[in-house]
């Protein structure tokens, strides 16, 4: 995974409130298998009308964002499903950061397995944020929002910020640091709970 | 010490690590995999040669997209037979239990994993889908991933998660006919928001809770997540141990009665503390239908469509002024007085047997409206045998409800079953998103006897007064 230290760009403003992984990527695509192409999809149903033609005033598609790589979001964005894709579709169009009043937790999840920033800010800051003109500077090593000359300090785990930071991928760092514990917790489940397994588990 | 909750208990005795900043390393007793949110997970295995850890622990099954009228044919719908197979392929190539389609087995994961006694009191159950919160239903540590934990949970057999905090519901007083789980859910969601229960753990107690059926509380916990939950759970007592008894996954003889004592020990302690507690009284509570674009959008049916000006805030009235404009209704207007081109009854919502049995006490001697296109999609085929055996699928032909296969089928509109646009449908689903049920689809939710009145009356109506 590719690690998340600084990022500078200008920001894509979508305040609506609940916005849920149905919305940023509808079911429809889900039966599509490769992960590669999804950021067509981002947004789909709010880009593209019915007959294939691009539905005017729509921000995803807005000149004056193109190339933005942070989101400014209402509140429970990515709400509902849990389909990693709505992550695949934000990155894939070019998205690295998401600013939100709040976040679907599974979604939240997918977003840091995918080296994707999700901060979290009071929702008159999100509103500040959208009518800049200047672009944003994001700092996940002092954790700030760099705006217009004011630095906006952010709150992140500190095992997530390490995780961004270094691009960790989950699988290698259990495999490489925890394979005797997870031998001997399950040694110990054993013991208490056998019928877990049991030959037919 | 004080004593500990439920899920402090599931938690801890599953905490392979602890990172101390309240996230841990948390050990995945049992994983239930679906065709739509796998195949990205077993891709990325491949490319790093990795197998399963622990290959008695998965279980595989398609539900998603599979077609649910003729199932003798192959799939017509390329992509969707492209996905099925990839799931069966990605199973035997892992060592995974997968069910085909036309096995009996077959079904909705949330349906299925109960069913099969897969689900245990005691567990953590992941699944890459968020309405794992059902298995909560029997005190499991249950919770939806994307497809990257999928892959993680395969390689491993654990995830790093964060500790949730802890919520208590307590649903106190007794019902009255025709109200239920559905309403339960819907009105709790609909006074305190989609959001209230976001970073938390909720727990389901008090004496409605302790007289529900298992089913009953699937349908509870299930609508967690549409709380903001990931976790909704309830402590296994003697309805949840007479229930599992004798299912193909569940402990047998001596080793069962070692299981009960263990179970026993579950449930929270007398003086553990939650972090927050709501209270909802079930009495005198009416039938709840939602009438927007979020599960907060519910209210009883005796209700209007709200005023957007009313909403608490600016966002808010934003959104019920889109959500009023998707749904094509206006302020004012009573509920009962909407009027429905389809009826979809199904999904890990509301798709057990005695759902069925509930629409189809309200089905019986009635017929479908005219104007409305009804269908009935049993969670799981055993859920259909089971309903074929008590004669329901008769009622509902004979009401002129369309009797089919099981799938998630319009819960999603991944198959053929989907709505047009502009279509407005009664649905015992969880989700009334945008486009949820078909592109420009309109959905309102309700409980399956409300979906079934709704279907014959060809508008929402209260069940109460149609089957009195
Ligand atoms: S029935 Fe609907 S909510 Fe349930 S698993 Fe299927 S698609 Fe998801």
């Amino acid at each position: 995974m590719t690690p998340f230290c600084r990022l500078r760009s200008h920001a894509l403003p979508f305040l609506e409130d609940r916005v849920d992984t149905d919305v940023i990527f509808p079911a429809r695509f889900l039966l599509l298998m490769q992960r590669g192409d999804m950021g067509r999809y981002f947004f789909h149903d709010r880009r593209i009308d019915p007959d294939g033609g691009a539905i005017d005033g729509n921000p995803f598609d807005d000149p004056r964002h193109a190339g933005a790589q942070i989101m400014l979001a209402g509140a429970d964005f990515g709400s509902g499903s849990s389909r990693e894709q709505a992550v695949w579709a934000l990155t894939g169009f070019g998205i690295r950061c998401v600013i939100a009043e709040s976040f679907g937790e599974i979604f939240a999840a997918n977003c840091l397995r995918n080296g994707v920033l999700a901060i979290v800010q009071p929702r008159a800051v999100v509103e500040r944020l959208a009518i800049l003109e200047s672009p944003l500077e994001i700092d996940l090593e002092a954790q700030t929002i760099g705006a217009d000359g004011e630095s906006i300090p952010f709150d992140i785990a500190p095992s997530h910020r390490e995780r961004l930071l270094k691009g960790w991928d989950d699988i290698d760092l259990i495999m490489e640091h925890e394979g005797a514990r997870i031998a001997v917790f399950e040694a110990q489940q054993r013991q208490v709970q056998p019928w877990l397994y049991g030959a037919d588990a | 010490m004080s004593g500990r909750t439920l899920y402090r208990k599931l938690w801890d005795t599953h905490v392979v690590r602890d990172y101390g900043d309240g996230s841990a390393l948390l050990y995945v007793d049992r994983h239930l995999l679906q065709e739509t949110s796998t195949h990205q997970s077993f891709v990325g295995l491949r490319e790093a040669g990795r197998v399963a850890r622990r290959t008695e622990t998965h279980l595989a099954v398609p539900d998603h997209g599979v077609p649910t009228t003729d199932r003798s044919a192959p799939i017509a719908d390329g992509l969707a037979a492209a996905q099925v197979e990839a799931l069966k392929v990605n199973a035997r190539d892992f060592g995974i239990a997968h069910i085909d389609l036309d096995d009996a087995r077959q079904g909705i994961v949330h349906v299925i994993g109960p069913e099969r006694g897969f689900t245990l009191p005691g567990i953590t159950l992941a699944c890459g889908d968020s309405h794992t919160s059902t298995h909560g239903a029997f005190g499991a540590l249950a919770f939806g991933i994307g497809a990257s934990d999928c892959a993680t949970v395969v390689a491993t057999q654990c995830l790093v998660q964060q500790r949730a905090k802890t919520l208590e519901v307590r649903l106190e007083g007794r019902p009255g006919q025709w109200v239920g789980a559905k309403d339960y859910a819907l009105a709790l969601i609909g006074r305190h928001g989609t959001g209230f229960a976001t970073g938390h753990a909720i727990e389901y107690r008090g004496r409605a809770v302790d007289a529900m059926t298992m089913a009953a509380r699937m349908t509870l916990c299930n609508m967690s997540i549409e709380a903001g939950a990931r976790v909704g759970m309830i402590a296994p007592d003697e309805t949840t141990f007479a229930w599992l008894e004798g299912r193909p996954h569940a402990p047998r003889g001596k080793m069962w009665e070692h299981a009960l004592d263990y179970w026993r020990t579950l449930p929270s302690d007398g003086d553990a503390s939650y972090d927050r507690t709501i209270e909802l009284d079930v009495e005198g509570l009416a039938p709840q239908v939602t009438w927007g674009t979020s599960p907060q959008d519910a209210l009883s049916i005796e209700g209007r469509v709200p005023h957007p000006d009313d909403a608490p805030d600016r966002g808010e009235a934003e959104r019920r002024r889109r959500a009023l404009d998707y749904m094509g209704l206006a302020a004012g207007m009573a509920l009962q007085d909407i009027v429905i081109d389809r009826a979809f009854i199904g999904s890990c919502t509301n798709g057990r047997i005695e759902d069925l049995r509930a629409a189809a006490d309200v089905a019986q001697g009635r017929r479908v409206s005219s104007r409305v296109r009804a269908i009935v999609v049993p969670g799981s085929t055993g859920v259909k045998r089971q309903a074929e055996a008590e004669g329901l699928d008769r009622i509902f032909l004979d009401a002129g409800f369309e009797w089919r296969h099981s799938g998630c089928s319009m819960c999603v509109a991944m198959n053929a079953d989907r709505l047009e646009a502009g279509e407005r449908c009664a649905s015992t689903s969880n989700r009334n998103f945008e486009g949820r049920q078909g592109r420009g689809g309109r959905t309102h939710l309700m409980s399956p006897a409300m979906a079934a009145a709704a279907a014959i009356a060809g508008h929402l109506v209260d069940v109460r007064e149609m089957a009195s």
